[in-house]
């Protein structure tokens, strides 16, 4: 006997993801998704967006890693909230991990949320966790060719910083055709040049940021 | 690297379909997977060799149906596959487009005894 299915494999975390997303929301608490490669420079650009906000807004941060816990100790320095997930082998964060984190986090005294993915440019793209936005990092060093081997990606995010831009004069990487390229298959999104050695247009990216949580709950 | 967690999602979304018919067994699962999803199929079949035993699911077949990455040009509007180097219209040049196909991962259908 044939039984029709027609259901999506990851339908599962896809529910739990809403789950995260209806539990963020009823704390306002914004959450943003961070992804790249390894090294591309999440943990970096959450110092600075840290450096750049925490006087205005209670910040809290979610660090996956497969197996060490470098990254959260870093974040701990700045006095801030920090959950580190280990995946125990996983390449990638899903739901039900990010609600076991959601559960130990202050989120009362959280506004923005940024949860650092495992370094992978595959399996994340695939997996929610009830971000509010997706985030990609690329960083120049990594090749302007990255979108067309991970298409999905380069598809799903809300927004891509195109990071360590510091190191162009050493790199053959032309941002005008990566970006090209990115928005025919992407017409949405919203790219930023960043360096997180200079500080090269961190603050737009923080400003961006800032709009997206005051347009999701209002002015505070 | 990701079909271990796919797999386990499968596994589970067919045990419980099969459960619900009270099925004693299935033989084949039917499913469809997008190239954008870079999911390999081998792989999902090595990982539901050890992941199905001793479940209803133990030794039934995968069936995969693989979808290229289908685009649809935003200003001729035909659709065409997108190559992997080079994502411009073939008819137009044009470099705007919405994807209307690739991005599938689900079980189509299951067959049970
Ligand atoms: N030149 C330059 N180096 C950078 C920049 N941003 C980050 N780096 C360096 O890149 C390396 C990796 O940065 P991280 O922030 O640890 O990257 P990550 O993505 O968190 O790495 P994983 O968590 O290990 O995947 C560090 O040595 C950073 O100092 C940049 O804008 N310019
Ligand atoms: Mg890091
Ligand atoms: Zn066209």
């Amino acid at each position: 006997m044939e039984i029709k299915v027609v259901k999506d494999i990851l339908g599962a975390n896809e529910q739990i993801a809403e789950r995260n997303r209806h539990l963020l929301d009823s704390k306002n608490v914004f959450a943003v998704n961070l992804m790249s490669s390894p090294g591309a420079g999440k943990t970096s650009l959450i110092l600075e967006t840290i450096k750049r906000l925490k006087q205005e807004i209670k910040i809290g941060v979610i660090e996956g890693d497969v197996s060490s816990s470098l990254d959260a100790e870093v974040i701990g320095k700045e006095g801030i909230p920090v959950i580190q997930i280990n995946t125990g082998g996983e390449c990638h964060l899903d739901a039900n991990m990010t609600y076991r984190a959601l559960d130990n986090m202050p989120l009362q005294d959280i506004e923005l949320l940024l949860i650092e993915n495992v370094g992978n440019l595959i399996c994340t793209a695939e997996f929610a966790l009830g971000e509010h936005k997706k985030i990609l990092i690329s960083s120049t060093p990594e090749g302007d060719d990255k979108p067309f081997k991970y298409p999905l990606m380069f598809h799903t995010v809300d927004a891509i910083l195109i990071n360590k831009t510091d190191l162009l004069p050493y790199l053959r990487f032309d941002t005008d055709a990566y970006s090209r390229a990115v928005k025919g298959i992407n017409e949405k999104v919203e790219i930023f040049q960043i360096s997180c050695a200079t500080g090269q247009g961190i603050q737009e990216w923080v400003s961006w940021l800032l709009t997206q949580m005051n347009r999701r709950y209002g002015g505070r | 690297m990701h079909e271990l967690a796919i797999t386990k999602s499968m596994l589970d979304l067919v045990l419980e379909q099969a459960e619900k018919v009270e099925a004693k067994e299935v033989g084949k699962i039917n499913l469809v997977i997008g190239e954008m999803t870079g999911v390999v199929d081998e792989c999902v079949q090595f990982y539901f060799g050890f992941l199905s035993k001793g479940t209803l699911a133990e030794g039934a077949a995968l069936s995969f149906t693989m979808v290229p990455t289908m685009a649809r040009c935003r200003v001729c509007d035909k659709p065409f596959e997108l190559k992997e180097f080079d994502w411009t219209c073939p008819y137009c040049q044009g470099n705007n487009m919405e994807i209307i196909a690739g991005k599938e991962l689900f079980v189509e259908s299951i067959e049970v005894e």
